[in-house]
């Protein structure tokens, strides 16, 4: 990998951010240095690394029974809506 | 007596013996509050009345019975507001309590307070905060650490007996050393994240800050534990941490590693944490150098893996269900776009991007997947360390607490105040912080100790035993 050029508003595109004009330039070069710096991983050894992953393992997988309980009550969590109407969460229009 | 500068541990002895009454704590704590808060800003919110009500109904019988806590805004307390620092939640009330703030509750515990943080915790120094800045108890100028520094000056400036952070890249650690209190980053799933506002799930730990070890324990205990609603917790039973306390380091190995002792520490932290190895030492204690030889690739590793988790935890702020929504939007992706906009803060925003691009078409491999595999390298440099010793010697920071402002312009500078700390969450190991001295300026600093991944109980034996032959942790600051 090399240090390549952060196109900002592509990325805050993908990431659903708007960004002023003065805030991605600022990003830009700041992230270019971030990014500069990570290289330095371009370095390691990475021979033993598949292996050691596999031998450290992400740990037993544990599935509960598949049994019902109560979720989240309704009103607590409406009231925290920015807009609800009838028991349910509002929102723009998505088709016309 | 001042009740404020006593540890849980005399509190409760107090509290049973009938000497003292739990809102007779509650009372202290207010007018320490008025005296400290002008300056330091370390609480976003809390409630006196509230307090009082529950330390009346306190029940005394329990391990931490009549015991206020106070807690980092980033952790849901059923009907309390938890901001995470962020104007996005500005408004937000938790529906449901986290399962700490449970197990603290059952514990005999309340909840006293909500401090101030990094936004989404994310930052070295609380300067990210959309609320207010917090400012280090010791030197007001100065900052008080990150992301957790508002439980850590409240807890350095004895305006709380104890309170609980949360440690993504030593975010309980750094601040607690900064602050003159200890802090504790227990290892991975040993504390059920259920309830946390999550930034970087792999590496996502909660802990406590305390005036001793001891109290440091006694609040582990509380909260560690299996939890069926977290599916990473630990499904051991839980030790019993106290019974640890009062052993010598007689015999234990410890090991020193070189890559924590290079260049960047400033000098009167160098000789304080020397000094301190040195007493390890001369107690008994086996102490040898060590190596650790993927150190200095912890922050790159830690900046990939943590900003891609958080892009993806982060996306939940869409202004479509809680939080923030903004009042100009036509369609539902100009809801996301400007209402994501209008409420984060730019730091992170920043560490969005950088998740996004590090997890983009045609950058995964480069970066995250890179960074995962050096991470897993960083993990065997432990393991193949823990054959040799009990314990791993570090100072916290490479340098005391930095005048406020110093480093916002500089993301990557401020990233370096972490150098120490991360790799212990990278490796899901246990940590803690805790006073080793002051420096000519009388700013305090931190001698970190590592364990083993569920090695608390040598951890805190340890640093138990290197606290009691110390006055450090007696040392009150000035402003209280």
């Amino acid at each position: 990998m090399s240090a390549e050029k952060i196109d900002v508003h592509y990325v805050a595109k993908l990431a659903r951010i708007e960004l002023s004009d003065s805030e991605a330039e600022a990003f830009s070069s700041q992230l270019a240095d971030v990014v500069a710096h990570v290289q330095e991983l371009n370095e390691v050894d990475l021979s033993k690394a598949d292996s050691l992953i596999e031998q450290q393992g992400a740990g037993e997988n544990h599935l509960r029974e598949d049994e019902p309980f109560p979720g989240l009550p309704r009103d607590p969590v409406l009231a925290n809506a920015p807009e609800s109407s009838e028991g349910e969460i509002v929102m723009p229009k998505i088709v016309e | 007596m001042d009740i404020t500068t006593e540890t849980i541990s005399s509190l409760r002895k107090q509290l049973i013996a009938g000497d003292i009454e739990a809102v007779d704590i509650v009372e202290a704590l207010d007018e320490r509050i008025k005296a400290t808060e002008p300056s330091v800003h370390g609480y976003l919110r809390f409630d006196k009345e509230r307090a009082i009500d529950q330390a009346k109904s306190a029940d005394l019988s329990k391990p931490l019975g009549g015991i206020p806590i106070a807690i980092k805004d980033n952790i849901n307390e059923t009907d309390e507001f938890c901001t995470c620092g962020s104007k996005y939640l500005e408004s937000y009330r938790a529906p449901y309590n986290a399962t700490v703030i449970e197990r603290l509750k059952d514990a005999g515990a309340y909840c006293y307070g909500r401090t101030n943080m990094d936004e989404f915790a994310m930052g070295s120094s609380t300067e990210h905060s959309a609320f207010q800045k917090t400012n280090n108890p010791w030197d007001k100028d100065r900052i008080p650490g990150g992301s957790s520094g508002g439980s850590a000056s409240v807890v350095g400036a004895r305006s709380a007996i104890a309170a609980l952070g949360s440690d993504t890249g030593g975010s309980i650690r750094q601040p607690a050393a900064l602050c003159g209190c200890v802090g504790m980053k227990p290892s991975y799933g040993m504390v059920s994240r259920y309830g946390l506002v999550a930034f970087a799930s792999s590496l996502d730990q909660i802990g406590p800050f305390s005036r001793s070890v001891e109290d440091s324990a006694l609040v582990l205990q509380a909260i560690a534990g299996y939890d069926p609603h977290e599916n990473t917790s630990c499904r051991e039973p839980v030790p019993n941490f106290s019974e640890h306390l009062g052993k010598s380091v007689k015999d234990l190995k410890i090991g020193v590693p070189k890559e924590y002792f290079g260049e960047g520490i400033d000098p009167e932290v160098r000789a304080l944490v020397q000094k301190s190895i040195d007493w390890f030492s001369k107690e008994g204690a086996q102490v040898e150098e060590t190596s650790l030889p993927h150190t200095k690739y912890a922050i790159a590793v830690y900046y990939i893996i943590a900003t891609a988790e958080a892009s993806s935890n982060l996306a939940r702020f869409d202004g479509v269900r809680y939080g923030h929504r903004t009042s100009e939007a036509t369609d539902p992706i100009s809801t996301y776009l400007k209402s994501r906009e209008e409420a984060l803060g730019t730091e992170v925003k920043r560490r969005i991007i950088l998740g996004t691009y590090v997890l983009s078409s045609g950058y995964y491999d480069a970066y995250y997947n890179r960074a995962q595999k050096v991470r897993a390298l960083m993990k065997h440099d432990f393991d193949e360390a823990f054959k040799d010793f009990d314990l791993i010697v570090s100072p916290t920071s490479p340098t005391t607490a930095f005048k406020a402002g110093e480093r916002l312009d500089n993301p990557l500078q401020m990233y370096l105040a972490d150098v120490f700390t991360i790799a212990a969450n990278a490796a899901g190991i246990c940590a803690l912080s805790l006073p080793c001295g002051f420096t000519q300026e009388n700013l305090p600093v931190g001698l970190q100790l590592m364990g083993p991944r569920y090695g608390e109980p040598t951890l805190f034996q340890a640093s138990h035993a290197y606290e009691q032959a110390h006055d450090w942790w007696k040392t009150i600051p000035s402003i209280a």
